[in-house]
């Protein structure tokens, strides 16, 4: 059986080397002013992939969605063993929040298609939100099992995993397909010197385009030499993913977060609260953080 | 995030100004072998933006990983038990991130596996795994082996064992070293018998093995029975069996990541590799030329983790109210150690390149068709061998022994606290101290430069360097205390080639590394003084390097003018009080 895996990787930007200003005046970041880099658990979700394609038979699809430029980590992924790339890019899908995001994913799921499992990180280190990979698994309809750590079985009809749980971890099976979110517990292979010297040629047509000065004419020769040796980064538009009477739930139209304010916070240690884990209890601190307009 | 290439401005201002054009075109038949392999560059420029982007990876793999397990490996080393030896799970780990980087035949042609990279890549790549943990280098070094097996065995053989190599599957040993033979290999006696179907048998001792529990073998033996030297001295290649015994591993005081065998040949079945007789002379001076650059390169590792630690520390470290590097003795030796560095490395690099000409107009002459060999690859190949001749040891000469002293001062900087476990500066200067010892030791790198030296082999390099260096401004006054130097120099050398009495013999020996010094003053002071052209940035740690070393200079010129022979005649009275 070839099992077929498709990884959800993003371009993040590197908010452990912040240069200048990270936070634009509207609370968005500036990503100008950071380096963009391989979201560090998504490499670890890679990771995880290639390890299965060496103990099953496997072949593995990178997907991103975002600007042009994240066709970096995507020839970073081909450089570490991934067999295909796919990117969606498109103006459309800009100031996507989760909702809007996962919503696209699951269509870009839809369209690659035949895949039996689908890995993502556990979260984006820009946003640090964990639910992108869990919403997708929503609109696809598919068993999620979040937190993974390891794979213990992967069979034609189900897999098996190890995810870390507070104070320990437990073991679930679930039937194919399944999308899984995988944390820091692995260590991501490094690029390979072979895969190296060939993908680093690898471009989407944008860039190709692009570096013939916006040249379509000019750039199909090279875009055919390049599809011919297998180093043509497949792209797509909204257009080719999402049916178009769904185009509302797409980028900033599709997003109802909105960022009312960002500060510095200092944590300090203050009181604490004991919520029962009860009905009444939750209730009680629900309606408590919709008076204070933590929610709502 | 550290990686070892992007914060080394000194090793990417060398990666940025290589000059392996010739070496690249020859290498990749003119560009025709991206028609068979898509991992092929189509250009130079193709060639050194894949050679980057590998080195940048391995410079991550080293930052990143390696070097945060160092420590670690030091203090536990190989464990050893009924003649099996175990590498530390952190050692297995660096050469599993090696390996899955594929970089473990990175000189060995692609038809097997390889990555044909030019030497002086594989030596990039040498320098930042020893600056990570100096002891790695002794097992990622080893595809000098692979290189050895390339070059002179057999086709048959090329595709047996190569692959093994470069996918990592299996690691080697060269095993020369016996009981009785160090510097003088010639003396070797592990035994070489035939049976009556023509197989070979290994039987005998070899002590010193780097990595001897290794699979695959390439060993020095006495294949001439009755014969005492080297001629009689073949090469072979075995793979590991019970028959090889593993009798101990050393305790040593330091590169304790990788063990060093004992080994004992119960008749191990073994194949030659190469022609009869041409063991030693051929093979392994060929495999030792190799060894000798990877050492150069360790050392070198080694030296520029030291210069580091040094420079940290005694910019953090405050006594009498300021941090210790603003006092006059402390920032003079972090200088010299800086400069030593650069100089070291500007050398290495010069070998490397020579090496990569000699290889490939080498390949030429062995394996190319008879159009192929021209007059002019003939005169090249010549050429660049004797260049190489006199650069390889005279770069390991410079380059362990200038690591050794940096190491030494990084102690010295440190204080009392250089002098404890808790610290990198010693495991440095345990690690660094074999260098200059294995693979020829320094005196056995001035022996084999000296012949070259009088020759004046390097005349042609050094004429054209100077043409290169204008004779006006800041450089041009270098370039006039170099020119002195130089003239000197050549004096000097005549005055003992000159001194032609079978008397004389002592004196050529004791001299033989005052005129090797100077001539690498000459040389590397002239590397140095090009590279402050190509970047002005550089002309202080030329400055520095140049005026150092004209002092050093006058010292080694004066003993061979004016020294005397008093230590001929009157050692025995002076040893023996």
């Amino acid at each position: 059986m070839n099992h077929k895996i498709i990884v959800f990787v993003k371009q993040v930007p590197d908010t452990k080397n912040v240069t200048g200003q990270a936070m634009k005046p509207d609370g968005t970041i500036n990503r100008a002013a950071l380096p963009a880099i391989f979201n560090p658990e998504d490499l670890n979700a890679l990771e995880l992939a290639l390890e299965l394609k060496d103990r099953y038979q496997a072949t593995v699809t990178v997907a991103a969605m975002g600007l042009p430029a994240a066709a970096a980590i995507l020839r970073d992924s081909l450089c570490r063993g991934a067999d295909e790339a796919v990117l969606l890019t498109d103006r459309a899908l800009g100031g996507s929040d989760t909702l809007a995001t996962s919503f696209a994913l699951s269509r870009l799921a839809k369209t690659i298609g035949g895949y039996d499992l689908i890995l993502c990180g556990r979260q984006a280190i820009d946003g640090d939100t964990a639910q992108v990979g869990p919403q997708i698994a929503e609109k696809l309809n598919l068993p999620q099992i979040s937190y993974v750590q390891e794979v213990q079985d992967y069979t034609e009809k189900s897999i098996r995993a190890k995810r870390a749980i507070e104070g320990g971890y437990e073991i679930l099976e679930a039937p194919l397909p399944v999308l899984m979110t995988v944390v820091d517990a692995n260590e991501p292979r490094p690029q390979n010197a072979h895969r190296i010297l060939k993908f680093r040629k690898a471009k989407t047509p944008s860039e190709v385009v692009a570096a013939c000065g916006g040249d379509a004419a000019a750039a199909a020769p090279e875009i055919e030499k390049l599809r011919s040796r297998g180093l043509l980064i497949r792209e797509l538009g909204a257009k080719d993913a999402v049916p178009e009477d769904e185009f509302g739930r797409l980028g900033l139209a599709g997003s109802p977060t909105k960022v009312k304010q960002i500060m510095s916070v200092v944590l300090t240690a203050g009181e604490f609260k004991k919520i029962e884990p009860t009905a009444d209890g939750v209730s009680a601190l629900v309606h408590e953080l919709i008076e204070d307009h933590t929610l709502g | 995030m550290s990686n070892f290439l992007n914060d080394n401005p000194d090793l990417l201002f060398t990666l940025n100004n290589l000059k392996l054009q010739e070496v690249v075109q020859l290498k990749e038949k003119n560009y025709s072998e991206s028609a068979k392999f898509d991992t092929a560059p189509e250009n130079y420029e193709d060639a050194v933006d894949g050679y980057r982007r590998v080195l940048d990876v391995i410079g991550e793999i080293a930052g990143e990983r390696i070097a945060p397990r160092s420590r670690q490996v030091d203090e536990d080393g190989p464990h050893f038990e009924n003649g099996k030896v175990t590498y530390h799970p952190l050692t297995v780990q660096n050469l599993e991130d090696l390996s899955k980087a594929g970089v473990m035949g990175v000189i060995l042609p692609r038809e097997y596996g390889g990555l044909n990279f030019p030497s002086t890549i594989y030596t990039m790549m040498t320098e930042m795994v020893s600056r990570a943990d100096a002891s790695l280098q002794n097992l990622f070094g080893l595809q000098d082996i692979a290189e050895t097996i390339s070059s002179f065995g057999s086709e048959e053989q090329r595709k047996k064992y190569l692959p093994r190599f470069c996918t990592g599957e299996a690691d080697g040993a060269m095993d020369l070293t016996e009981p009785d033979s160090g510097s003088d290999l010639q003396s070797v006696r592990l035994k070489a018998t035939q049976d009556e179907n023509g197989q070979w048998y290994l039987d005998g001792m070899k002590r010193f093995i780097t990595n001897g529990c290794a699979k695959i073998h390439l060993v020095l033996a006495r294949s001439e029975a009755g014969t005492t030297d080297g001629r009689g001295l073949s090469m072979f290649i075995c793979e590991r069996t019970p028959d090889l015994v593993v009798r101990r591993i050393e305790h040593k005081l330091g590169i304790h990541g990788v063990a060093t065998a004992e080994l004992q040949y119960n008749h191990v079945p073994a194949e030659l590799c190469g022609q009869r007789r041409y063991g030693l002379t051929r093979y392994v001076m060929s495999l030792m030329n190799g060894a000798r650059v990877a050492i150069s390169a360790q050392a070198l590792g080694i030296a520029e983790a030291a210069f580091r630690e040094a420079r940290k520390y005694a910019s953090e470290r405050e006594q009498f109210k300021q941090s210790i590097d603003r006092f006059p003795a402390i920032y003079d030796m972090l200088a010299r150690m800086k400069a030593g560095l650069a100089a070291s490395r500007a050398l290495l690099y010069e070998t490397t390149t020579a090496v990569d000409l000699r290889n490939c107009y080498d390949e030429i002459m062995t394996r190319g068709t008879k159009e192929e060999i021209t007059q002019e690859v003939r005169e090249k190949a010549r050429y660049y061998k004797e260049v190489a001749a006199v650069l390889t040891p005279m770069s390991k000469a410079l380059s362990t022994e200038t690591a050794n002293k940096i190491c030494y001062d990084c102690i010295q900087i440190h204080g009392g606290t250089g002098y404890m476990h808790d610290f990198d500066a010693e495991r440095y200067y345990r690690d660094v101290r074999i260098t200059n010892i294995y693979e020829g030791t320094t005196q056995l790198q001035v022996v084999a430069a000296i012949g070259g030296v009088k020759k004046r082999v390097l005349d042609k390099e050094i004429q054209s360097l100077f043409a290169a260096i204008p004779e006006t401004g800041s450089i041009g006054e270098l370039r006039k205390i170099l020119s002195g130097m130089y003239a000197k120099h050549l004096e000097a050398v005549h005055f003992l080639v000159e001194k032609k009495d079978v008397t004389d013999q002592p004196l050529h020996e004791l001299r033989a590394r005052n005129l090797v010094e100077n001539e690498t003053f000459v040389f590397v002071g002239l590397l140095m003084l090009r590279s402050a052209l190509q970047d002005p940035v550089r002309e202080p740690l030329a400055e520095q390097y140049v005026r150092d070393a004209s002092f050093d200079f006058e010292r080694n010129w004066n003993i061979v003018m004016n020294g005397g022979t008093s230590v001929i005649e009157k050692h025995r009275q002076v040893i023996d009080y």
